[in-house]
């Protein structure tokens, strides 16, 4: 393990106490009960690649304060780009406006969940190589012999590469007392090969599985941490395959879902629907609610006896690991389904207290100095089985089904019932083996029909961690970074459509 | 904080000075903000944001090679205009060579506005809404919902003599109401939150939920579909980010053609409908020139102050053109096309009244959502019908029907639609993160594939 990191110089050169002290005096002598700043830095490096030519390198530092109040039980929120103690304090003046001005729509009075106090606290995410210490021309460098590896290969006629490098940095401080600086890094690399057959007027297209990960520079160049080696010599001829694979059959059918496709199915089927503000209504107009409400904690079967499924914070790499979330709350692991029921949800010092909760489980997220906190979801994953069963060891209980790995395309409805799932690569199970591969191919079902047709899940060797950074939620529209782990996991008697079919052909 | 303007002068400034790149272009936005969130007649957040991203490109020029670095910042700070130079001069002498060389523009002159106080916004834009909102709080219906305001003011600089300024409004109020099982939901654009109709909206909503009083379960099935513009927008919002030039020209998009080249030229419908987009289009004004900090199939840095005209997409049914920034334009023989930051499309005379009057028996839809592509050969998109919709029987509304995922193309459904009503002004409700100006027909799709049913409410 890696000696961890420390915070940055130049933000730590930032006046954080000069700030709180501004902004916290401010609201507090403007007639806030509650007040919290945050300053938070986001730098991102996109670097993108079409056919190993540079289509766009951009380095990005955002920077700014937020002040949020609460005025006689009613939220404020200003932020501004400045960072000077006079621009805090008159952001803080701004927030106690905005709760004044809006008070008269406000019929809930806002209280917080307890939590201990933090007074210096200093957290640093696990990585090994800062990526903005690796210059942009040797980041370009990298992707161009990548993609040249795959446009070398036969069949393989395109080829677009981007890594995406983000370090995000906070400082926090609340009239409570506490004062939290943090940084975290994460990366994500994806490249596609493209095979166009253009007689036909026909194309396909495969993505590495090299999954989106809270580590450094490393994720991109160390064979240990993911191995570029093999997935890069593999994949045209994966693609190749897939070209001349047969349209599958829509029906019922048998599924082994590989962890780099299942991860999704979780992030859409389970991740936001165990979502507390989601649950209550607060995204109804937007994201939507979930079928997953509060009458049915500790009641509802979510699905079969061997779905465990848990939260957490504090995952290693985690792309939602932190030490503290957006309120001051400490990160925490807990339960969301055990044994098949739904026992949990995900919660900010709001939502804990709404829901009779001594403590926060510490979900508060805002992507931006400019974007109010709300609840976001941590890292939500499948436990793997106590009996360690391979993915070989799924498939050969398989007579007649597919094998699908990596994700592709999603769409889930408003209360995440109805799902739709495809994927990279679709590998035909006969007998317990696989027998090539298919085209075509989308999964369609109900959430809990879904889960309670998981007859197994693979053991801790074929548990991995996918993830995204793009997530979306609350409006105006806010993105996270979030990680899903999960084993392989066999189901039965899952509907299939064939998309040429579904498009009238 | 320094006004916009010093900025880029301070950029430029700092460029000549050094003298290490040949050319430089300076990108200032100054956008203000304000939010207004509520749900289960109570508001939940709120706030205003004050923010400045200033981008300063360098590049180098080695005989016919252009090499560009690219720094971004949101910093305020006087001092950090000169350092995000040197940072971006860093980065373009160890670039490799762009792809989309182009010579940058020249000298356009100062428009008169040039030196004028940027716009802003704050909470104050909804003091008018909020007292109506209210007033629907203290009723029995359960409203929630969204009210967003943004003005942006983009400066465009270039050593080459390049200055471009643009402010663009963007707002919208969407409310989403709940009766019992029963949602609805009504989105407006309003640029400027100048008289925005609450109440009206909120008699719409009511009258809405009252179509919803009977219910019928329908099973998944091809129906006749009425496509309110909302929806049209949303599928068609989709194709025009998909019709970029390049990936056509190179046999990976839905617009290209068996046996090569592109679709531009196809016939999709007999229905005189035409899809454009105009940074002039009334109401709907948006910039009329190119700012864009990163290269992409549909931009390129070195079109940064290019005009954008007026660009038909489809001309009377026909796949007119594709995107094509000048360079990849001057790479496949075809003429450049930018995309200002609106859709529009023609239609016919009727109105949605005049159609549901002229169906049998078919689907109303309110909204689409959660639209993904599942073929992108065939730009088979799915999705889910979202808060209303409802059947139409003997030319009248009679019940709520349950939702549905759908899954169909935006080109088949011009190939298929057999009528269009008249074009209005709507909130393309699923894309409205990013696009919020749009101008479509409702459309009669006779076979809309309903691929499964959906059982949220």
């Amino acid at each position: 393990m890696s000696t961890r990191h420390g915070i940055d110089e130049d933000f730590l050169a930032l006046p954080f106490s000069r700030l709180a002290d501004a902004a916290l005096s401010a609201a507090v002598a403007a007639g806030a009960s509650y007040a919290d700043l945050r300053v938070h830095a986001i730098t991102t490096e996109i670097v993108q690649l079409r056919d190993g030519e540079l289509e766009s390198a951009i380095l990005d530092r955002e920077v700014g304060l937020a002040v949020r109040v609460i005025v006689d039980g009613t939220w404020g929120f200003a932020s501004h780009a400045g960072l000077r103690p006079d621009i805090a304090a008159e952001s803080a003046r701004h927030a106690v406006g905005v709760a004044v001005t809006l008070s008269a729509l406000n019929a809930e009075r806002i209280e917080l969940a307890d939590e201990p106090i933090y007074p210096d606290s200093t957290w640093v995410s696990d990585y090994r190589i800062d990526p903005f210490a690796i210059p942009t021309d040797e980041k370009v460098a990298l992707l161009g012999e990548y993609s040249g590896r795959l446009l070398a290969s036969d069949g393989v006629d395109h080829v677009s590469a981007m890594v995406n490098s983000v370090k995000e940095q906070t400082f926090y401080a609340d009239t409570f007392g506490s004062a939290i600086t943090q940084q975290r890094v994460r990366m994500m690399p994806t490249l596609e090969a493209v095979a166009v057959d253009a007689a036909a007027g026909n194309f396909e297209a495969m993505r590495t599985l090299a999954p989106p990960t809270a580590r450094g520079w490393e994720a991109l160049t160390d064979d240990q941490v993911w191995d570029w080696s093999a997935e890069l010599a593999e994949l045209p001829g994966l693609l190749a395959e897939k070209t001349k694979s047969p349209s599958v059959a829509a029906g019922v059918t048998d599924l082994v879902i590989d962890p780099t496709n299942l991860w999704l199915t979780i992030h859409e089927s389970i991740g936001h629907a165990t979502e507390y503000d989601r649950a209550i209504g607060y995204e109804a107009a937007y994201a939507g609610t979930s079928f997953a409400t509060p009458d049915k904690l500790n009641r509802m079967r979510y699905g079969s006896e061997v779905m465990n499924i848990t939260a957490d914070r504090t995952v290693d790499h985690g792309l939602a690991t932190i030490g503290y979330d957006a309120e001051g709350v400490a990160a925490q692991s807990w339960d969301l389904v055990r044994r098949g029921i739904f026992v949990g949800y995900q919660l900010d010092r709001v939502f804990a207290r709404k829901l009779g909760l001594d403590r926060s489980n510490g979900c508060s997220y805002a992507d931006s100095a400019h974007h109010v906190p709300i609840q976001r979801m941590p890292n939500v994953s499948l436990q793997p089985g106590t009996e360690d069963l391979s993915t070989g060891d799924l498939i050969s209980r398989v007579t007649d089904g597919i094998y699908i790995v990596g994700d592709k395309s999603w769409s889930i409805d408003m209360q995440r019932y109805n799902f739709q799932f495809t994927g990279q690569r679709f590998f035909r199970i006969r007998n317990g083996r696989l027998d090539g591969q298919l085209r075509d191919v989308a999964y369609q079902a109900v959430t809990t029909d879904f889960w309670n047709s998981m007859e197994a899940v693979g053991g801790a060797s074929t548990w991995r961690l996918g993830g995204a950074f793009n997530c979306g939620k609350a409006q105006p529209g806010q993105v996270a970074a979030v990680s899903h782990g999960c084993p392989s996991a066999l189901f039965r008697g899952v509907n299939v459509l064939n998309t040429r079919a579904e498009s009238g052909r | 904080m320094i006004p916009a303007q010093e900025v880029v002068e301070l950029g430029l400034r700092a460029a000549a000075e050094s003298g290490r790149c040949d050319e430089t272009i300076v990108i200032v936005s100054d956008r203000a903000e304000a939010s207004l969130r509520w749900a289960g007649n109570s508001m939940t957040t709120n706030g205003v944001a004050t923010s400045r991203t200033t981008t300063i490109v360098s590049v180098v020029r080695r005989g016919d090679s252009a090499h560009l670095g690219t720094r971004r910042s949101s910093a305020v700070d006087e001092g950090a205009v000169a350092a995000l130079v040197f940072a971006a001069e860093d980065a373009a002498h160890g670039a490799p060579e762009a792809r989309d060389n182009a010579p940058l523009l020249t000298g356009t002159g100062e428009p008169a506005d040039w030196g004028d106080p940027v716009p802003g916004t704050g909470a104050g834009v909804f003091a008018e809404l909020a007292r109506a909102l209210s007033n629907g709080f203290g009723r029995s219906d359960r409203l929630y919902g969204f009210a967003h305001h943004v003005v942006e003011t983009t400066l465009v600089a270039t050593s080459t003599g390049v200055r471009r300024r643009f402010t663009q409004p963007t707002g919208s109020v969407e409310i989403n109401a709940k009766r019992g099982g029963a949602s609805a939901w009504v989105g407006i654009s309003t640029p400027w939150f100048a008289a925005v109709p609450i109440d009206a909206m909120l008699t719409e909503l009511s009258m809405r939920l009252d179509w919803s009083r009977r219910t019928v379960e329908l099973p998944a099935g091809r129906y006749e579909t009425l496509m309110p513009p909302s929806t049209v927008a949303d599928m068609m919002i989709y194709l025009g980010w998909s019709m970029d030039g390049r990936g056509a020209q190179e046999g990976r998009t839905a617009l290209s053609a068996p046996g090569g080249g592109t679709r531009v030229g196809e016939k999709l419908t007999d229905l005189a409908l035409t899809m454009y987009s105009d940074p002039l289009a009334p109401g709907l004004e948006c910039a009329p020139f190119v700012h864009t900090a990163a290269g992409s199939e549909r931009l390129s840095v070195f079109d940064n102050g290019l005009g954008i005209d007026r660009v038909d997409w489809i001309r009377d049914g026909t796949i007119a053109s594709l995107v094509y920034p000048r360079a990849t334009a001057a790479e496949f023989g075809a003429a450049p096309a930018v995309p200002a930051d609106n859709l529009l499309m023609t239609g016919g005379t009727r109105d949605l009244a005049e159609m549901v009057a002229a169906t049998e028996r078919g689907l109303l839809l309110t909204t689409l959502w959660y639209i993904r592509t599942v073929d992108p050969t065939t730009l088979l998109l799915t999705g889910l019908t979202r808060d209303g919709v409802y059947l139409v029987e003997d030319g009248e509304i009679t019940a709520a029907v349950n939702n549905f995922r759908f899954n169909e193309s935006p080109l088949d459904l011009l190939r298929r639609a057999t009528e269009a009503g008249v074009p209005e002004t709507t909130l393309p409700r699923e894309w409205s993160d990013w696009a919020t100006r749009a101008v479509m027909p409702t459309l009669r799709i006779p076979d809309f594939h309903m691929s499964s049913v959906s059982q949220a409410q």
